[in-house]
């Protein structure tokens, strides 16, 4: 087990195409991060690049402490699940476990310990003796993450692994994965595109786009205080709402003014932090469940505002009611016992307390 | 009216295509037409009626001239008797058929295996070689497939020539002596296998670079990172992952190898003094030229159960693999 260090690492390719742009990233013993972003982003590069099958163009990757930019892959002690698992067709279940174990010449009862360990820990022991062809994509995948464990690898990578299940298996695996890192707490680095995978298995996320790092932090903070646009708007589900604004300095306290009229005011708690922002556009971003039916308007920083559903998408414990404001589409989230109707006028309120406040030009959230 | 009538009687109407029923008096003709539209909506029937065409068409030029040829080598020499395997039991009590027998193998398995090892190192130098390069030289190294085997052994007998062999010329060159070529029983014999070797890699290279193109790259990687070096990945991922393909090729390529006749015709004529006829120009030789048909028709029937027996087997490891691991 061990740290995972990345400094200045760039990824460059033929006609100067970067998709890594010079990240740094250190990874603790024992810590699960997971790298999360939309495609092209980088963080499979990334991945990639820590196990050592792509080349780094500049930069330093170390692992335990010995820089590996040169080292191939089966010296860096890593191991590796795949998106498609990647399991050696013509083998069964335990030669595939037992595949890098056998490479590297450890004597027949050990690897059988560890494969019966292994395969007893991922609940696989009866599909030892059958070919991949013969597994379900939830049994391949435990074993591709069986051909892991028994290496007991400095560092586990994972590589998109849920991406090609059904929905419900994914959720199944996903808990697996927690546990499986719980029960061997080997440094893990993840790579997913889904930031619900992302914001449920991480000590920390680093967020990723266009080839660099936006933000990295534990999965809560992320969430409620997001760096920067692109942050806000990809983490949560429906994701963040973002509302063009100009923010105005009147007899002391600060003022939002939305399209249509609609005048919030801001916290006075945020006055400081706001205040250089006087007179500049902005954007206001706030999260669906702080956009709710007109309640709890007698507490603090809890604004009311008119609007009219376009669409209602009912969840069972909650429900969703979509609606515009000047053309930018907004979601709420609305007690499922209030009567919600397309075109029908809905009293909403907006919760202020948990509003961000983003730079138009840079995006930073202020 | 009979138990049956009763039956039919008792039975539901059957109904149209309309989905009313149809009328009672043509319940019986009704059964028959729609049993047989039934099975003639089949898609087991319709596709044998689709391949019947093909079906006549290999009947007509391989099971038809096969089973005359078994009628013919067991007639006596002016065909006018039949005298059962006596044609196959003198053949074998022949020494020269007897090293017909042993050529033909030597040259069928050696040039096979050459074919299938250059074939093999070829397709991996195409398949490391980026795709912008690899084009043409796949292009190049599929030349000597595609030009007509008679008029290539033909450039080939030129340059072994005994008289202006410019194999000879070269070697010269370097200070060695002529070699003759075609004129010496073992060099004759590999001359024969090298132009076979030379006409067939290709056809090796490129259904081996088809085979390692499907081989999908993470499985190398997992080798990498599972601690394969570069043979231990070619021994546990590529050969395994290849090994239906490389079957069949064999196969086919030892059935056209066994077969082959105008590289050996042209080259050698079987010469000198029969030491490298194969199976196929013996045949022609015996039955065409000499006019022992039956004989020739004996010899040329001969490799049919040894090759048969090969492709059981590989076959059936083909079918066997290909249910294991669904390639």
């Amino acid at each position: 087990m061990a740290q995972v260090t990345l400094r200045k690492v760039v990824k460059a390719y033929e006609g100067d195409v970067q998709a890594v742009k010079g990240i740094d990233l250190d990874i603790a013993d024992h810590e699960f991060v997971v790298l999360v972003g939309p495609s092209g982003c980088g963080k499979s590069t990334t991945l990639r690049m820590i196990a050592g099958l792509e080349e780094i163009t500049s930069g330093e990757i170390a692992i335990g402490g010995e820089v590996v930019n040169d080292v191939p892959p089966r010296d860096r002690d890593i191991a590796m699940v795949f998106q498609n698992y990647a399991l050696y067709p013509h083998m069964s279940v335990f030669d595939n476990m037992a595949f890098g174990l056998k490479l590297r010449h450890f004597d027949k009862a050990e690897i059988k310990r560890r494969v019966d360990e292994a395969a007893r820990i991922l609940d696989i022991v009866p599909l030892l003796a059958r070919k991949p062809k013969a597994l379900s994509g939830g049994q391949r995948q435990r074993v591709a993450m069986g051909r892991a464990i028994v290496r007991n690898p400095k560092v586990f990578l994972f590589d998109e692994p849920l991406s090609n299940l059904d929905a419900k298996l994914r959720v199944q695996m996903r808990t697996e994965i927690k546990k499986v890192h719980q029960t061997v707490r080997t440094t893990t680095i993840y790579v997913t595109h889904d930031q619900v995978e992302a914001m449920t298995l991480a000590d920390r996320v680093v967020v990723m786009n266009h080839g660099v790092i936006e933000q990295v932090g534990p999965p809560q903070e992320l969430y409620h205080c997001p760096a920067t646009r692109f942050v806000a708007g990809f983490i949560g589900s429906p994701g963040m709402n973002f509302i063009p604004a100009r923010l105005e300095n009147g007899a002391g306290a600060l003022r939002l003014h939305l399209p249509g009229d609609i005048v919030l005011p801001v916290p006075a708690d945020r006055t400081g932090r706001y205040g250089a922002h006087a007179g500049r556009p902005v954007l206001l971003g706030l999260r669906p469940e702080h956009l709710t039916e007109s309640r709890n308007t007698d507490r603090p920083n809890v604004a009311p505002f008119p609007a009219t559903p376009e669409v209602v998408e009912p969840m069972g414990m909650e429900t969703l009611v979509h609606f515009r404001i000047d053309g930018a589409e907004i979601c709420g989230r609305i007690d499922p016992a209030v009567p919600a109707e397309p075109g029908r006028p809905l009293p909403m309120a907006a919760d202020l307390n948990h509003m961000h406040l983003i730079e138009t030009e840079s995006g930073r959230v202020l | 009216m009979s138990e049956r009538d009763a039956a039919i009687a008792a039975r539901p109407l059957p109904v149209g295509p309309s989905g009313l029923p149809a009328a009672p008096a043509a319940q019986p003709t009704a059964r028959r037409a729609s049993r047989l539209q039934r099975i003639a909506r089949r898609n087991s029937t319709i596709a044998f009626l689709m391949t019947l065409p093909l079906i006549l068409l290999i009947g007509g030029l391989v099971v038809y001239p096969f089973c005359y040829a078994v009628y013919l080598a067991m007639l006596n020499k002016r065909m006018t008797r039949f005298v059962g395997l006596d044609n196959f039991t003198f053949l074998l009590g022949r020494e020269t058929f007897q090293n017909v027998i042993w050529q033909s193998v030597v040259f069928a398995v050696s040039a096979v295996l050459l074919k299938a090892l250059i074939g093999f190192i070829l397709a991996h130098v195409l398949h490391a070689l980026p795709s912008r390069g690899q084009r043409a030289w796949r292009g190049m190294l599929l030349v000597p497939w595609v030009i007509p085997p008679a008029i290539s052994t033909l450039a080939w007998w030129w340059l072994f020539d005994p008289s202006y062999s410019a194999v000879n010329w070269l070697l010269a060159g370097f200070g060695a002596g002529p070699i003759p070529w075609l004129g010496e029983a073992g060099w004759a014999r590999f001359a024969v296998i090298l132009v076979n070797v030379w006409y067939g890699a290709p056809f090796f290279m490129i259904m081996y670079l088809a085979a390692l193109k499907s081989v999908p790259d993470q499985l190398y990687e997992a080798a990498a990172i599972d601690g394969a070096s570069f043979w231990q990945k070619l021994r546990y991922v590529t050969l395994p992952m290849m090994r239906n393909i490389i079957s069949i090729t064999v196969l086919f390529s030892l059935i056209v190898t066994f077969a082959n006749f105008d590289i050996v015709r042209i080259l050698t004529n079987g010469g000198p003094q029969d030491t490298t006829h194969v199976f196929a120009t013996y045949a022609f030789q015996v039955g065409i030229q000499s006019g022992d048909i039956p004989l020739g028709a004996s010899v040329s029937l001969f490799m049919f159960p040894l090759l048969a027996v090969f492709a059981v087997f590989v076959l059936r490891g083909i079918n066997r693999r290909s249910k294991e691991i669904g390639a």
